[in-house]
């Protein structure tokens, strides 16, 4: 099945940088030379409430806006999207296609039989691990959750290269931009913690290089074939 | 004499003065990416104005925040958060009566609780830029997409605009300020855009160079007197004649409606120009399935003509980037061969859908369908498009 676009969904909490997460992963497409855009969507902006945002790339120019509601790809960035339906819709999984990905932050197995019979035949794949331990372990914070789940993303759906996921980053956080008033609280909350702006991307690179590697084997011992065609020709002028 | 020269042509920022031409069709541009209230950012930056007034709400803030760093930084005049709407609405007004190039943006409840302010905006003949973002109108409460606003601003007697993406938001408002300030023109101008689908949305754009900047505006060339220390403001809404209850005053008020709208009639050309058009046309140009739609709604048809391609159903879109003045002729034109019209609407009383069967009345044979419509910060996904269209034609 070759396809020309594809759509990610990131249920996530308040907080945990889902927001920032889809705007990295469409940047990075882009450095790759894709068609991309991502499309954050707020409800009320507070930690632990829900909170989704959207990225879409693709080999052709993406009109398409709004939520996703059949997406390609979910990425679950806390264990509560499904076990405290802390979704947009629900099941956390509805809509998804044929042959889609689902990437789940937790250790623990949350699927019920009933969820994995439907998933399997659809043929879905579906990674569930710790990714906060990578942000635990890596950055030594659990902010930088969303970097080891965009580093798996890319690892698993296999279009984009780690030189462009770092520009991609650095893009972020190298460029002052604000996201939203709650957004540069937590960069400054960031920027205290790790001191310096770049050992925080130092950090937050090695984060998400190493959910890629893991990513990468789990998709390739899997054989799951890349997401998209190699990119079209760069920089085509407007 | 070269310095003289020089200094006219470069502002204190160092940017060098061009025209609104030079800016949007010669200028090299570049590769980036960003987000809508970014390119409000970028576009102001290089649009001399003098002065911007805020005030916060959902989801312009972003974009309201960043004209206000742009301030800091030096390119705008004066800036600053007004008491609410209102204040805001008539603060810039009176800025831009004085003679000031200027710009503010606001969404949803904002626009209505300004509202009085944008019928005596046209009736000035001021040549406010009002960014719209549109969000959906209280109770029940919504900060999500949604362009019932619109509606209700289609006859303040301000143009109103639509951009689609990022790219066209940075490019309409430049165009903004060249049309409106035409002398002949010379009504504000109201650039929508759907809330959150382009403000908070990132995706490529290519911009010009940051070191040139649109001409200052002329103020003298505007068909209204500029207040000064010697010239009242207003003084035209308060001369006696005006206020008295007889037939002058009913036919001053009248006409001068009128000539507002005419002055709006008079920018289309200039909007053709800056624009490169007042409508765009998007797949098979032979399709007697034709989707009529402005901003987001016209994304959203536009991703579902392509899978309408592939089930063989030629289909194309007809993108408004005005609604006032609203392409007439050129929607005539591009749905003459129209078997089926549809009319994709981020809002529930599908007001695009009222004033197109308006133009269309004994002038076109076609079936129109006002659907599908969504509202309250609902998605439009593409196969709700093509649904829609496969139940709807035979």
């Amino acid at each position: 099945m070759s396809r020309k676009t594809i759509s990610i969904r990131m249920p996530a909490l308040g907080g945990q940088g889902a927001v920032t997460a889809a705007h990295i992963i469409a940047t990075a497409a882009d450095n790759e030379g894709y068609y991309a855009v991502s499309n954050p969507f707020f409800g009320a902006e507070k930690r632990m409430a829900p909170s989704e945002s959207y990225a879409r790339l693709g080999v052709v120019p993406i009109y398409d806006r709004g939520e996703v509601v059949y997406p390609d790809v979910i990425m679950v960035f806390h264990p509560q999207v499904i076990t405290m339906g802390k979704s947009y819709t629900m099941p956390f999984y509805s809509g998804i296609k044929e042959n889609g990905l689902i990437l789940i932050n937790s250790e623990e197995d949350l699927l019920t039989p009933e969820d994995k019979k439907l998933l399997e035949e659809k043929n879905v794949y579906v990674l569930s691990r710790d990714f906060t331990k990578f942000a635990l372990e890596i950055a030594g914070t659990e902010l930088a959750t969303n970097m080891a789940m965009l580093g798996a993303l890319f690892g698993a759906i296999g279009i984009v290269s780690k030189p462009s996921i770092e520009e991609g980053i650095k893009a972020r956080f190298l460029k002052k931009y604000v996201a939203s008033g709650g957004t540069a609280t937590l960069d400054s909350a960031i920027e205290k913690k790790f001191k310096r702006k770049l050992e925080l991307i130092e950090k937050n690179l090695a984060t998400a290089s190493a959910a890629y590697d893991l990513a990468r084997e789990w998709a390739q011992e899997q054989g799951i074939e890349p997401f998209l065609p190699p990119p079209p020709s760069k920089e085509q002028a407007a | 004499m070269q310095s003289v020269e020089n200094k006219e042509k470069v502002n204190k920022k160092g940017q060098r003065l061009v025209s609104a031409d030079y800016i949007l069709f010669e200028a090299p541009r570049e590769k980036h990416f960003m987000t809508g209230s970014e390119a409000v950012k970028e576009a102001v930056k290089r649009a001399s104005v003098d002065a911007s007034v805020s005030y916060p709400i959902t989801p312009q803030s972003e974009a309201a925040h960043l004209i206000g760093e742009l301030w800091a930084e030096g390119y705008v005049g004066v800036y600053f958060r007004g008491e609410n709407e209102f204040g805001v609405m008539s603060e810039v007004a009176g800025a831009a009566m004085a003679g000031a190039r200027v710009i503010t943006t606001t969404s949803g409840p904002g626009t209505l609780r300004a509202f009085e302010n944008f019928p005596m905006w046209s009736g000035t003949r001021i040549p406010v830029q009002l960014v719209l973002m549109a969000r959906g109108v209280n109770a029940p409460l919504s900060i999500q997409p949604d362009n019932l606003e619109v509606d209700f601003l289609l006859d303040t007697g301000c143009m109103i605009w639509y951009a689609e993406n990022v790219q066209e938001l940075f490019d309409m408002i430049i165009a903004g300020f060249a049309v409106a300030e035409q002398p002949d023109v010379h009504v504000p101008v109201i650039t929508a855009v759907d809330g959150f689908f382009v403000s908070h949305t990132r995706e490529a754009i290519y911009l010009p160079p940051d070191d040139i900047a649109l001409e200052p505006y002329n103020p003298y060339k505007s068909p209204m007197p500029v207040i000064d220390a010697e010239v009242p403001p207003g003084r035209f809404l308060r001369d006696p004649f005006v206020m008295k209850s007889n037939y002058i005053s009913y036919a001053t008020h009248a006409s001068w409606q009128w000539e507002v709208r005419s002055a709006i009639e008079r920018s289309r050309p200039y909007a053709k120009h800056y624009l490169k058009g007042l409508i765009e046309e998007f797949g098979d140009k032979d399709g007697d399935v034709v989707f009529v739609a402005c901003g987001t709604a016209a994304s959203q048809a536009k991703e579902a003509t392509r899978v309408l391609l592939d089930k063989g159903i030629a289909a194309k879109v007809v993108k408004l980037k005005t609604i006032r003045p609203f392409p007439v002729e050129e929607v005539l034109e591009a749905t003459k061969n129209a078997k089926y019209i549809f009319v994709p609407e981020f809002n529930v009383v599908g007001w695009l859908e009222r004033e197109l069967r308006k133009v269309l009345y004994k002038k076109s044979n076609a079936e129109i369908i006002g659907t599908p419509r969504v509202a309250g910060g609902m998605t439009m996904p593409t196969e709700v498009v093509v649904k829609e269209v496969l139940e709807n034609i035979k």
